[in-house]
C-alpha cells in the first residue's frame, strides 16, 4: 500500500534531478514582480518561482479556502459547523477564513452557521491555573470579536465523558447524490421568503466553567502514568478529539472543522505509520472523516502550507495565541512526532517538493469499505473501524453488544486497535521509573490493579462499564 | 567602517519563547569594519539574546528549517536571505511554524 508513497518520495531519487535544482535554487535569479498581476513588488514565494506580491496572495488565500469548501461540497447550506481553534496559527487563520467567507456578499458568500471549541489542554501540559486563566481570557477576546458563539472546554472534561462517545451514531441516513443541489434549493428559499438570516448568532457563549479541583491531578496523573513523549502525544491527541467530537455531538453540530495544514497532515501521516496507525491514514488525514456516524471532522486548511499559513497570519495580522504544548522546547528525537516532524522540515528546506509529495498520496490510501462489516468493530480508544479484524470485535452497535459481550476475563487491550494497545501498554510498563511513580500513585496494588486502575478510573471512563461487568 | 545599525527584531509561532517569552526587541547594532548581513546578525542575536537550546533557533550558520524570515514584511529569499545588507530602521521578523514553537 505505502508503495506509491515511497516512490514518490524524493529520497529516492537524490541522485540527477535534483541536484541540478538545487544548484538553480543556489544561484537565485527570483524574480523580485509579482507573477499574478506582473506589476507590484513581490512580499512572498509560495513555491520556487512563485513570488506573490500582498494583494494577491490574499486573493489566492482566500479563493482556496472557498475552492475547497465548494469541490467538496461537504458542508450543506445552513448546517451548523463547529471550528476547533487551538489559539494556533493554522487554525485561527481557518476562523478567520471563515469569518471572511460570512462577510461576502451575494453567491460567494459561505451559508453555513459556524461555533467555535477551544480545547484547554493547560492541565494536561502542566500549565499553572493562572496561565490557564490568562490564554483563555485572551483567546476569548479573539472569540468574541467574530460574534459567533463559543465554548470552552477544560480538557478534564473528557474524564467524565459518558461511554457512548466513541459508539458511532447512526448517521443520517446515507445522502444521495443530489443531496446537495436539493439542499441549497431549500436553503435559498427559506432564505428570500423569511429575512431572518440562519448565520444570526445566538448571544450564546460559554466561558472558561471552572474545573472541578480533583479532575486536574486526575489528569495530570493519567497523563505522568505515561512514560514516553510518543505516547503521551498520542494519548493527548486523541482525548482531545473524543472532548471535540463529545461537544460538537451535545451542542448540536453535524460536523466538526479541524485546521490541519498540509504541513502537519505531511508529518502526521509519517509519523502515524510508524505508530501502527497505517490502516487509519486514510482516516486521519483526508478530507472529510465520518469514523463518529454523526459528526463528521472535516479539515478545510489542508491545501496550505505552514509557511502560506503563518505569512497570511502576519501580513494581514490574524490573531493567535500561541500555548506551550508538551514538545515545546522538546530537544529533536524526544519522541516520534517530533522527530518525523524536523526530518520533514529539513528535508523540505533542501527539496521543496517534499510535503506536497507526502501529501498528495493521501486520495490514493484505500477508504476502507463501510458496507463489509455490519455491525463494524472499532478500537474502544480511537475509534477506528478495523476492516479485517486486526484487533479482537466490539461492536459498535448497542443490541449486537449485548451478544458480543467480552468474557469477564478478557483482556481490556483486546479491544484496542493496534497503536492504542502500544499507548496503554506504555502507561503500565514497568520501567525503574514509572514503577516509582506507580507505586506512590498506587501503593501495596498488584501490577494487574493497577493496570485496570489505569484503565478504569483515569484513562477511559468508557472502559469503565467493560471492566466493572 | 560602517555606522551603528538600529534595527527591530521580532519574533513570533513560539520562537520567542527561546527569548524569555520576549516578542520585541529594538537592537542596535554596533559599528564594524564590514556592513552588517543577516548572516552576521544571527550570529549577533544567537550571542546576544538568545536565552537558551540555540540549536532550536539556529542550524549552521542558517535559521533551523521551519522558522521563516521576514525582512521589512517580505520573504527573505527574496532579499538574498543570509547575504541580504541591513538597512538602519530594518524590520526583521522571525517566525517558527513548527508544532509547539
Amino acid at each position: 500500500r505505502y508503495l506509491s508513497l515511497l516512490a514518490g518520495f524524493p529520497m529516492c531519487q537524490v541522485d540527477e534531478d535534483y541536484h541540478d535544482e538545487l544548484e538553480r535554487a543556489g544561484a537565485p535569479s527570483v524574480s523580485k514582480q509579482c507573477v499574478k498581476c506582473k506589476e507590484a513588488t513581490a512580499a512572498v514565494v509560495i513555491r520556487v518561482g512563485d513570488t506573490f506580491c500582498r494583494g494577491c496572495f490574499k486573493e489566492y488565500f482566500i479563493h482556496k479556502f472557498r475552492a475547497m469548501l465548494g469541490k467538496n461540497r461537504i458542508i450543506f447550506p445552513g448546517e451548523k459547523v463547529l471550528l476547533a481553534v487551538s489559539g494556533g496559527p493554522s487554525s485561527c487563520s481557518m476562523l478567520s477564513q471563515v469569518q471572511e467567507g460570512l462577510s461576502q456578499n451575494a453567491h460567494k458568500k459561505l451559508r453555513f452557521s459556524p461555533g467555535i471549541v477551544f480545547i484547554d489542554e493547560g492541565g494536561a501540559v502542566g500549565q499553572s491555573a493562572e496561565e490557564r486563566r490568562r490564554t483563555a481570557a485572551e483567546l476569548e477576546a479573539v472569540f468574541k470579536a467574530t460574534g459567533f458563539p463559543f465554548h470552552i472546554v477544560p480538557l478534564e472534561k473528557v474524564l467524565d465523558l459518558p461511554s457512548k462517545v466513541l459508539m458511532a451514531a447512526p448517521s443520517p441516513s446515507e445522502q444521495p447524490a443530489g443531496a446537495y443541489k436539493t439542499a441549497v434549493g431549500h436553503f435559498l428559499q427559506s432564505s428570500s421568503s423569511s429575512s431572518s438570516c440562519v448565520t444570526q448568532q445566538e448571544e450564546k457563549e460559554s466561558s472558561l466553567p471552572d474545573v472541578q479541583e480533583s479532575s486536574t491531578p486526575l489528569l495530570q496523573r493519567l497523563m505522568a502514568s505515561v512514560e514516553t513523549l510518543t505516547a503521551r502525544e498520542d494519548l493527548l491527541s486523541t482525548l482531545r478529539q473524543h472532548l471535540l467530537v463529545h461537544t460538537a455531538r451535545s451542542e448540536g453540530y453535524s460536523k466538526l472543522m479541524l485546521g490541519d495544514s498540509c504541513t502537519r497532515l505531511a508529518v502526521k501521516l509519517l509519523s502515524s505509520i510508524s505508530l501502527g496507525r497505517g490502516a487509519q491514514l486514510a482516516q486521519d488525514t483526508g478530507f472529510s472523516d465520518s469514523r463518529f456516524g454523526d459528526v463528521t471532522l472535516v479539515r478545510p486548511m489542508r491545501d496550505y502550507s505552514a509557511k502560506e499559513i503563518a505569512f497570511y497570519n502576519r501580513l494581514f495580522s490574524v490573531p493567535s495565541v500561541s500555548i506551550p504544548s508538551l514538545d515545546t522546547k522538546a530537544p529533536e528525537k524526544a519522541s516520534i512526532q517530533r522527530l518525523t516532524e524536523s526530518f520533514v522540515i529539513k528535508l523540505q528546506a533542501d527539496f521543496p517538493s517534499t510535503v506536497s509529495t507526502i501529501y498528495r498520496s493521501v486520495p490514493n490510501l484505500p477508504e476502507l469499505n463501510r458496507t463489509f462489516y455490519n455491525p463494524r468493530p472499532c478500537c474502544s480508544v480511537c475509534a477506528y473501524t478495523s476492516f479485517n479484524g486486526v484487533f479482537w470485535v466490539r461492536t459498535c452497535d448497542e443490541q449486537a453488544a449485548v451478544r458480543y459481550r467480552a468474557p469477564e476475563t478478557a483482556d481490556v487491550r483486546t479491544l484496542l486497535c493496534y497503536s492504542c494497545q502500544l499507548t496503554i501498554k506504555d502507561m503500565v510498563s514497568q520501567s525503574p521509573c514509572t514503577a516509582a511513580g506507580s507505586a506512590l500513585l498506587f501503593p501495596k496494588s498488584t501490577q494487574e490493579e493497577k493496570r485496570k486502575h489505569v484503565l478504569v478510573q483515569v484513562c477511559c471512563p468508557l472502559f469503565r462499564e467493560l471492566v466493572e461487568k | 567602517m560602517a555606522a551603528p545599525v538600529a534595527i527591530h527584531l521580532e519574533f513570533g509561532g513560539g520562537a520567542e519563547l527561546l527569548f524569555n517569552g520576549v516578542k520585541e526587541h529594538h537592537v542596535t547594532l554596533p559599528s564594524q569594519s564590514e556592513p552588517w548581513d543577516v548572516k552576521q546578525l544571527l550570529v549577533w542575536i544567537q550571542r546576544n539574546l538568545l536565552k537558551e537550546r540555540p540549536e532550536l533557533f539556529v542550524q549552521g550558520d542558517s535559521v533551523r528549517p521551519g522558522i521563516l524570515v521576514l525582512i521589512n514584511d517580505a520573504d527573505w529569499e527574496l532579499m538574498g536571505e543570509l547575504d541580504y545588507r541591513l538597512q538602519d530602521q530594518d524590520n526583521i521578523v522571525f517566525i517558527s511554524t513548527l508544532h509547539g514553537g
